[in-house]
């Protein structure tokens, strides 16, 4: 029988799907003073971590930082529900700097839907959203599958891998969002049938394993860090978890190796069951026992998922191998010889929506006032979602609010990066976010995201006016004592003396810049502050972090600061909208093609599309500068 | 990733290449005169008023040396022909050292203008006038598309494979790096301070020895110096001009017409000649031509190359014995030019006079036997005189700015290290080297490191 539609509320801003992507969305929405409705399958999965139960880790990590700076929420929750917290990369630069948590799963959830809950603008509610409301190319709203039709200014579709999502263990498939979810069936017919371009993704995670049945023994124990640290710039120190729980590490062997290998045949990834382009990144320990054959040994990681259960995470051991071999394969390693499963690892393939459709506000090309974010959009990762949820709730609630979009640089954040890369390049696989995609990694550092972003946060209506004013204190502090230990003059006086000769380097001639002395590699900020005094309020340790940073990593940053004006000079050359490329002579048709798929909003993000080459940009700069457009009509 | 070059310095001889009284380098973008400040002896050029000329040296910031004489113009925007900022470097003619003020220029931070660019800026920043937007377009898509393909395609194919090879090995160090980065728990080898200084002394060292056999470098980078003798009159310039496509030697019937020593560049079947026309040798009275006698004799004692031209329509003179005799421990070829009037020299006399070449016969004038000329040409210098040079692969001022630049960015590597920054801030220099080097060879590929890292590495969670 056919189920009856009914009209119900309108909103502002509504949201489909309460994932790391939705939540962020709705909060923003919400806090921007949009009423927002936030729409969810299942509502026991809010803020569910079907995979890894850990947030952040390099690039990652920093991306929840910018996160926080910009009032979004994911870095409070962590903070609030962690049992692990470690900074990684600490032998290295402060570039690179990234902090791990592993999160207790369940708390995680629960204490996001609190938040969301006690949102004042914010409506919570299960519901499966079949259908987008779209009038003349315009969406207007959604329609569930009890027949509810929500009208909205804008909308945002977070639906992550519950699009058509199919379970994968061995030769069983079935119909199934994350974690035997509902999937959502017929959202991905109606953006079909709206004309969107969708293609298969895969991705996967591995078994769960009962904690009491591990013999830790035979692992290494891999112990959270004492030192405090938190994602928020708003948890304070003193409430650092001194009860964390541990994860522990073991490896694979030929055992296991050859297990794998005698089931091939039974593997979906081998046996063509498995369409769905997979991560390179996060590959199953079959293909990586395939493609790195002469690898003696994986390691894997045991990771609690939380402090009320004792199910353990097998991390780095995604499989999709059949139940039966799964458990032959644990067994095989030491430390789990008895394990006990608790869930089998499966994969899943789903629909994404190709990014390439999408503008740098996240809104999409094909329809407008939609929006979407996260794994829809052929991310991997909650930290990925998250920073693009909150971006698409941004304009989302600034779209209902009839204000132009915003958008971040790739010399701006991480996030920037992350939505350049996916709208200019589309992408073929789960994109991750990697150090490496940032071209100035060193101006976006995770300890500076605040620096960045607070300000465009408080602009936005997300930063409180007390967090806003601290950020100002901190920054006027940087400054000033920047700004101090390049006029005051560290002389060569018999303490500084014997300072460098217990370093074993050279005694000073002459007086020299405390800014100068700082910059040896042997010099920390606290020395300086040993021979010229501390600054008249004694600085906290961020603020001398920044401070020593600036400071001693100054050349780096200058160069990295010249590039990004050369990337401004390219970004502030606008490209209007639909310019009819196949009338513009002289471009390439390969870049015709690009350029009309792609709609660049800028010249450099033109000659960032693959295809576009120099003469072809030289081209298209010639007839916007001089006006001569032809457009599609 | 490089961004679009488009507001980068660039720099190009203006002048066209020959012994000139004067040569003109040009620059222009942002930082011209901020780089022509800084090879320049004399007036702060930082703070010259806007069109103006001013007298100086230029001198090499590395080793202190004087290069040249010269007077530079300095001309702000808009008001230049490429509506950027532009200096021009009015040096001694002579492509020797206006080439090494260029390259000085291009070690400093200007990049090598592609052919057309600076009217191209012209265009882009909109000087010339929209009347003319669809030639130019085409013209800067035909010259930006040929010129990288003309690049490409003069790449030797061993310097092409050494520079494949540095970006190799630099790559596996930042890739190596970017994986202990991004998977700092994964088990694989640490890249130390000490790994990454040896390899950047390693490259740095190949980048150097390439380099110093651009310096040496003189065939491939200034052209085989290829002399044309013979007697007055008999096809010598002809010769040159077929060869330059052109009419640029004064070509008439009258003995002693070319006077002077002419030098032109010409690419022969992948060969790259300098070709010195030479006056004719012979003794002479004339005082202009005693000078342009002695100056032959001198570039023919130079010369890589000697394509003595015969009359065949006229019986061996002594002079053409003289040049036979004074060319045979040269390379040479024997031209017996006039075929189309009836043959005067026998071949065996010129074995008589110990010509161990096959004389080419060509009647310049009817086109014939040219084909040939050029076919020896591309023999002997595939076939033997590259052997004397065979380590020669640098061969333009393009090749030898980005491999200084490159250098440049391993020197910060190292001093970087030095400093004991830490690593992955070592590595934006690194990262430099490697897109410098391959912009030589036109191998810069988005996401070119992130393929390779997951090809290396079993990563992931």
């Amino acid at each position: 029988m056919e189920v009856k539609q009914y009209d119900s509320r309108e909103y502002d801003v509504i949201v489909v799907g309460a994932g790391h992507a939705g939540c962020e969305a709705a909060l923003a929405a919400a806090r921007m003073g949009q009423k927002t409705l936030l729409l969810t399958i299942n509502l026991d999965m809010v803020a569910f971590m079907p995979c890894n139960p850990s947030v952040g880790g390099p690039a990652k990590g920093i991306v929840v930082r910018e996160v926080d700076a910009l009032g979004g929420q994911m870095a409070k929750n962590i903070d609030a529900t962690y049992i692990q917290m470690r900074m990684l990369n600490t032998g290295k630069g402060p570039a690179v700097r990234a902090l791990r948590a592993q999160a207790d799963k369940a708390d995680y959830h629960a204490v996001m839907k609190d938040t969301l809950e006690n949102e004042p603008q914010l409506t919570l509610r299960q519901g499966l959203v079949d259908d987008i409301i779209v009038e003349d190319g315009v969406c207007k709203g959604v329609i569930t599958a009890t027949g509810a039709r929500y009208y909205a200014k804008s909308v945002v579709l977070t639906a992550g891998t519950s699009s058509r999502g199919k379970i994968i263990i061995g030769e069983l498939t079935y119909s199934s969002g994350p974690n035997n979810s509902l999937p959502s069936i017929k959202l991905s017919e109606s953006l079909e049938a709206n004309g969107f371009k969708l293609r298969r993704f895969k991705t996967g995670t591995p078994p769960r394993v009962d904690g009491n049945t591990i013999d830790y023994d035979q692992t290494e124990e891999q112990p959270g860090d004492k030192k405090p640290n938190h994602f928020s710039f708003e948890t304070p120190d003193t409430a650092y978890l001194k009860d964390q729980l541990s994860c522990w590490m073991t490896y694979t062997n030929e055992t296991t190796h050859k297990i794998i290998r005698d089931n091939l045949s039974r593997a979906p990834m081998f046996s063509g069951i498995i369409e769905g382009v997979g991560p390179r990144y996060c590959p199953s320990i079959e293909d990586k026992v395939v493609r790195f054959a002469d690898k003696p040994r994986h390691q894997l990681f045991l990771e609690p998922e939380g402090r009320h259960t004792e199910e353990y995470y097998v991390g780095d051991f995604s499989t999709s191998m059949p139940e039966e071999i799964q458990l032959k394969m644990l067994h095989s390693v030491a430390g789990l010889q008895h394990a006990e499963l608790m869930r089998p690892g499966y994969a899943i393939e789903y629909d994404i929506i190709e990014p390439w459709q999408l503008t740098h506000s996240l809104e999409t090309k094909v329809v407008a006032n939609l929006f979407t974010a996260g794994q829809m959009n052929g991310t991997s990762g909650y930290e990925e979602a998250a920073g693009q949820g909150l971006i698409a709730g941004i304009n989302a609630g600034l779209r209902a609010q009839g204000k132009p979009a915003f958008t971040l640089g790739r010399n701006e954040a991480y996030i920037g990066v992350m939505i350049d890369d996916l709208v200019t390049k589309g992408t073929n696989e789960p994109y991750r976010l990697l150090t490496s995609r940032a071209e100035y990694r060193l101006i976006l550092r995770h300890d500076n995201a605040d620096l960045r972003l607070t300000a465009k946060g408080h602009e936005l209506g997300l930063i409180n006016e007390d967090r806003y004013q601290k950020y100002l204190v901190k920054k006027s502090e940087i400054e000033r004592e920047l700004a101090r230990l390049q006029q005051v003059r560290i002389k060569p006086t018999p303490e500084v003396q014997d300072f460098l000769a217990e370093h074993h380097v050279a005694p000073l001639k002459d007086g020299v810049l405390a800014s100068e002395f700082l910059k040896r590699p042997e010099v920390k900020y606290e020395d300086v502050v040993k021979f010229i005094g501390a600054s008249s309020a004694e600085a906290d340790r961020y603020v001398k972090e920044q401070v020593e940073i600036q400071i001693k990593y100054q050349g780096y940053i200058k160069k990295e600061e010249q590039s990004v004006e050369r990337l401004k000079r390219l970004e502030a050359k606008k490209i209007p909208q639909k310019i009819d490329y196949n009338a513009i002579n002289g471009l390439a048709t390969e870049a015709q093609q690009k350029l009309t798929k792609i709609q660049p909003e800028t010249i450099a993000q033109a000659s960032r599309i693959s295809g576009v080459n120099p003469a072809d940009v030289a081209i298209l700069s010639v007839y916007i500068e001089q006006g001569r457009i032809a457009k599609i009509s | 990733m490089p961004i679009v070059t488009e507001y980068d310095t660039i720099a190009a001889i203006s002048t066209p290449p020959g012994e000139g009284a004067i040569s003109i380098v040009r620059l222009s973008g942002d930082q011209a005169v901020k780089i022509a400040e800084h090879v320049f002896k004399g007036t702060n050029l930082l703070k010259v008023p806007s069109h103006t000329i001013h007298y100086g040296h230029i001198v090499d910031p590395e080793t202190k040396r004087e290069l040249d004489e010269v007077m530079v113009s300095v001309m702000r925007a808009p008001k230049t022909f490429t509506r950027e900022d532009v200096v021009e470097i009015n040096c001694h003619g002579g492509i020797v050292p206006t080439n090494k003020i260029l390259q000085l220029l291009l070690a400093v931070g200007a990049r090598m203008a592609e052919p057309g660019e600076f009217t191209k800026r012209a265009f882009l920043n909109g000087r010339i006038d929209l009347t003319q937007a669809e030639s130019v377009m085409d013209l800067i898509r035909a010259k930006t598309d040929r010129s990288m393909q003309v690049a490409l395609n003069q790449l030797d194919g061993n310097l092409q494979h050494l520079i494949h090879n540095l970006r190799h090995d630099i790559s596996e160090v930042l890739v190596q790096v970017e994986v202990n980065i991004d998977y700092p728990e994964y088990d694989e080898d640490e890249i130390t301070s000490k790994l990454m200084r040896e390899k950047a002394v390693e490259v740095q060292a190949r980048i150097d020895a390439l380099l110093s056999t651009a310096q040496q470098g003189k065939i491939l980078r200034e052209g085989l110096a290829t002399a044309i003798v013979g007697r007055p009159n008999v096809g010598k310039s002809s010769l040159l001009n077929y060869l330059l496509h052109e009419d640029k030697a004064i070509v008439t019937d009258v003995a002693g017409t070319t006077r002077d020593v002419l030098e032109e560049y010409v690419n022969v079947q992948g060969v790259p000649l300098k070709l010195v026309d030479t006056a004719g040798i012979h003794d002479t009275e004339d005082k202009v031509e005693k000078i342009g006698v002695a100056r032959s004799r001198q570039a023919l004692a130079a010369a890589d190359l000697i394509i003595l031209v015969l009359d065949a329509s006229e019986p061996l003179t002594a002079e053409d014995q003289a040049l036979i005799k004074d060319t045979q421990d040269q390379k040479r070829l024997v031209i017996l030019n006039k075929t189309d009037l009836p043959a005067r020299i026998d071949q065996s006399e010129l074995a008589a006079l110990g010509v161990k070449e096959d004389p080419i016969l060509t009647s310049i004038k009817d086109q014939s036997g040219l084909a040939a000329i050029e076919q020896q040409i591309k023999d002997l210098f595939f076939g033997g005189i590259e052997n004397r040079q065979q380590d020669i692969l640098v061969s333009n001022n393009r090749q030898i700015g980005l491999l200084q630049q490159a250098k440049a960015s391993l020197t910060d590597v190292i001093s970087g290290l030095d400093a004991q920054m830490p690593i992955d801030l070592v590595q934006i220099d690194m990262t430099a080297c490697w897109e410098k080097l391959g912009e030589i060879t036109g191998e810069n590929a988005p996401d070119e490191l992130i393929t390779q890292l997951f090809s290396q590495f079993c990563l992931g969670k």
